[in-house]
């Protein structure tokens, strides 16, 4: 049997390697087959598992009520201290103080992960923006949106706070964060489908001991984590019953 | 049967009024006029089961509501009732989430010291192997447009 493994696209692509890496680590401590397969925007990664091409996943919270409600994924783990934030800001120049300073017809840009879409959106609520009276810009890539914005094609970014605090210091500084998320309760999970829940068990142990040795706190630390924390099937369900209130 | 407010956690000015709760039980309460700002860029998060008592609720909710957690936890959630809402707006959130569906409104909440604070709320029922059991409702910022909208609504509703 071989499990397939993917893992959601919203990761810098400089940690491309550390996942592979990650993979061949759980191939070799679990003694099965595992195929990583990484997909470069959030539609491939959906359309293989509407096709049950994923057995195992690392997913965007966004993607967890589809995982879990519709196709019987179950939870396994989640990062510990490492909640999906992320900051929506403008140039350093700009006479734009505070969200509700923005006005209609604002201009987005940022990439395509629904997590940061959809909360970036609901920060821009206090300013009475919603989808009528603004205009969104999507991106290939983190700096690409700081280029936008820094240009002045775009009044506002969004971006996760990790991404931002990775551009340089000298872009940082031509930029304004206007608020900076703090959701607490979304965040990605790791996630076993029907076709691996035999091995859910060991998945589970494996990843919640993977911090107590230099090699699995090296590999967790490459992946921008500190430790995995296992979570019960009720936690997941709590966070889909908030994410779906967000779309409204 | 929620205990009446205590004049001593009042800060400020307070005019004093006696809600009528759906299951005919009151409350004495005082109300300031003092709003305070929604935290920005957090959720304001809580669960009660299906009788809506409160079972969990996260540190932007106790910071805003005002009590402690201990104070919250196993209270109704009406605590929090602000006698400027109109009854209608309750029965339409309860009437439409016991029918399974989500509910969402624009609610202007009761502190403990008698002050306030404006939220858009959202509430879904907690749906576990095909039964209610529980609600969870998440808040966020609301546009001041969209409080002075409601604001001038909820003055013509009883």
């Amino acid at each position: 049997m071989t499990i397939n493994f993917t893992v959601s696209p919203s990761f810098p692509n400089e940690r491309i390697s550390d996942w592979y890496i990650f993979n061949t680590w759980m191939q070799r401590s679990l003694e099965v087959s595992i195929h990583l397969e990484l997909h470069d925007s959030f539609k491939s990664q959906r359309d293989a598992i509407a096709a049950g091409q994923v057995d195992m996943i690392y997913a965007n919270p966004f993607d967890a009520s589809l995982l879990v409600r519709e196709k019987g994924f179950k939870a396994i783990a989640k990062p510990a201290d490492h909640a999906d934030e992320m900051v929506v800001f403008t140039a350093a120049g700009n006479a734009i103080n505070q969200i509700r300073d923005l006005q209609p017809g604002t201009r987005l840009a940022y990439v395509d992960d629904p997590a940061i879409n959809t909360i970036g959106h609901i920060l821009l609520e206090p300013a009475n923006l919603d989808a009528s009276n603004i205009q969104d810009n999507v991106r290939d890539t983190y700096i690409q949106v700081a280029k936008e914005v820094l240009r002045g094609n775009v009044d506002v970014g969004f971006m996760p706070v990790e991404a931002f605090n990775s551009l340089s210091s000298l872009v940082q500084r031509d930029l304004k964060v206007l608020v900076t998320s703090e959701m607490q309760s979304i965040q990605h999970v790791f996630l076993v489908g029907p076709a691996a829940l035999e091995k859910a068990d060991a998945i589970s142990q494996l990843l919640a001991s993977m911090h107590e040795t230099d090699k699995g706190q090296a590999m967790l630390t490459s992946l921008g984590l500190s430790r995995w924390q296992i979570l019960q099937q009720e936690d997941v369900e709590f966070m889909i019953d908030i994410i779906s209130t967000l779309g409204h | 049967m929620i205990a009446d407010m205590n004049p001593a956690w009042i800060t400020g000015e307070a005019s004093e009024h006696v809600l009528t709760y759906a299951d005919g039980s009151t409350r004495r309460v005082y109300v300031t006029g003092i709003e305070t700002p929604y935290p920005q860029g957090k959720l304001i998060v809580s669960r009660t089961n299906t009788q809506g008592i409160i079972t969990h609720c996260n540190q932007s909710f106790v910071d805003m509501a005002g009590y402690e957690e201990a104070e919250l936890i196993g209270q109704p959630h009406c605590l929090l009732r602000h006698p400027d809402m109109p009854h209608g707006a309750f029965k339409d959130l309860w009437e439409t989430v016991h029918a399974g569906k989500q509910w969402h409104g624009y609610v202007k909440n009761l502190r403990k010291d008698g002050g306030h604070y404006w939220v858009y709320a959202t509430v879904v029922p907690n749906v576990r192997n095909g039964e209610i059991v529980g609600y969870t409702s998440v808040r966020r910022e609301p546009s001041r447009e969209k409080v002075a909208a409601a604001e001038a609504l909820y003055k013509t509703m009883s």
